[in-house]
């Protein structure tokens, strides 16, 4: 399966980014192969409006099962479940620890837009 | 005529210039105030209300039933306000600016529309002022259609103030668009001077007559005179600072009627727009030459 983790950098020891429509990157990983992928997210950073649907749009074109940051507002929370991912929220300071807690079964799913807002 | 009153910089006297030209007319006049997010003309031109009409836009409706999700609707927007992903498209009526656009490219013709609430423009009858001022819904950001509805609303035949926003961004142009001249309310302070020359840059693309009110002369220094007289641009109006100005604004009065003597001042500041506008001819690329008028 495919995760999208929200990130500023471009390696597993990157700083989580805790927001999700602007943040500068998308790291997805997958969690057969063991190998990642960065995607851009500078169109999301400079838009005046809907950053967090376009970068709910982007992550679902990368085909993308779950997505683990920070929070996620209420307009990136219909879209991203229209679109079938789970949404995972953590204050882990690295993609790695992140995905450490991921694959721990630490990370509990966010079932509501409460929950994504925290 | 149709008088526009600006500024690049906020809190510089354009409702001040407006509601007392307004009055100072003592004929019929329009007064229409375009600053939609927080309306205040009518804080110094008392009257009742006469009509409050509601202004919608039209926004997206899906029929799921025609609906294909093929997506051109979602690739169309620019505003991100309707998205599909291989589903019946998500809708977000407030990220909508009403273009009609996901509904003329729908192969399917699933996509009808629905008006959405933005906002009213309200009629006030204040002794020879019509005032008309467009008032946003709190939460919606979409002042252009507003003020353009309030705008719509104007007589040609009876002259008519526009009191625009402040600053140079798309609500400013859409008060601004279609008025005869523009006057530029500023003050003598560096702050003023430089979105004074942002606001020049605005109406000399919008290629529209202008001239500036120099208000709280006084202060400040005199950068913003030497500024206009490099650029050959009218001097309309010296407003001094004066203390009971500022005494008459906190209480709610016009300066014409609280301070007789400046009345002829505001009445100087019409018949110099209007000789300036009818001779329009002078205009040159860096504004208007008053030699020329």
């Amino acid at each position: 399966m495919k995760i999208a983790f929200t990130t500023s950098g471009e390696t597993l020891n990157a700083p989580m980014d805790f927001r999700f429509g602007r943040a500068p990157k998308f790291l997805v990983y997958d969690t057969d192969k063991d190998t990642f992928e960065v995607i851009d997210n500078r169109q999301g950073v400079q838009t005046a409006q809907g950053a967090g649907i376009q970068a709910a749009e982007t992550v679902a074109r990368a085909g993308v099962d779950s997505l683990v940051t920070g929070h996620c507002g209420p307009k990136a929370f219909r879209v991203l479940s229209a679109a079938g991912i789970t949404i995972y929220c953590t204050g882990a300071p690295t993609i790695a620890a992140a995905l450490k807690d991921f694959r721990a079964g630490k990370l509990t799913p966010a079932d509501s837009v409460d929950d994504a807002w925290q | 005529m149709i008088l526009g009153i600006a500024s690049g910089k906020g809190g510089t006297g354009k409702t001040t210039v407006a509601a007392n030209l307004a009055r100072a007319y003592g004929s019929p006049a329009q007064l229409l105030d375009c600053d939609v997010e927080e309306p205040n003309d009518h804080l110094f031109l008392r009257g009742p209300v006469r009509e409050q009409e509601i202004i919608t836009i039209p926004v997206p409706q899906v029929d799921a039933s025609l609906c294909d999700a093929c997506g051109e609707c979602s690739r169309f927007c620019q505003y991100s306000a309707i998205v599909s992903l291989r589903t019946t498209p998500i809708v977000f009526p407030e990220l909508c600016h009403g273009c009609g656009g996901c509904a003329l490219v729908c192969p399917q013709g699933a996509i009808g529309e629905t008006e959405r609430r933005i906002g009213v423009v309200e009629t006030v009858e204040s002794e020879n002022v019509t005032l008309m001022q467009g008032r946003l819904d709190v939460g919606v950001a979409l002042a252009p259609p507003l003020i353009r509805a309030a705008k719509a609303r104007m007589r040609r035949e009876t002259p008519a103030i526009v009191d625009a926003p402040p600053g140079t961004s798309c609500p400013v142009i859409a008060a601004l668009r279609g008025t005869d001249f523009v006057a530029l309310v500023t003050e003598p302070t560096p702050f003023g001077l430089h979105d004074l020359t942002l606001a020049v840059d605005m109406v000399r693309e919008l290629r529209i007559p202008f001239g500036v009110v120099v208000n709280r002369v006084g202060i400040g220094d005199d950068r913003v005179h030497g500024y206009c007289a490099a650029e050959k641009i009218p001097v309309l109006l010296e407003i001094p600072d004066d203390r009971r100005i500022a005494e008459a604004y906190s209480v709610g009065s016009l300066i014409v009627d609280a301070l007789p003597e400046y009345r002829g001042l505001f009445m100087s500041l019409i018949e110099k727009t209007m000789k300036l506008k009818c001779a329009e001819i002078g205009v040159s690329a860096g504004g208007y030459d008053e030699n020329q008028a």
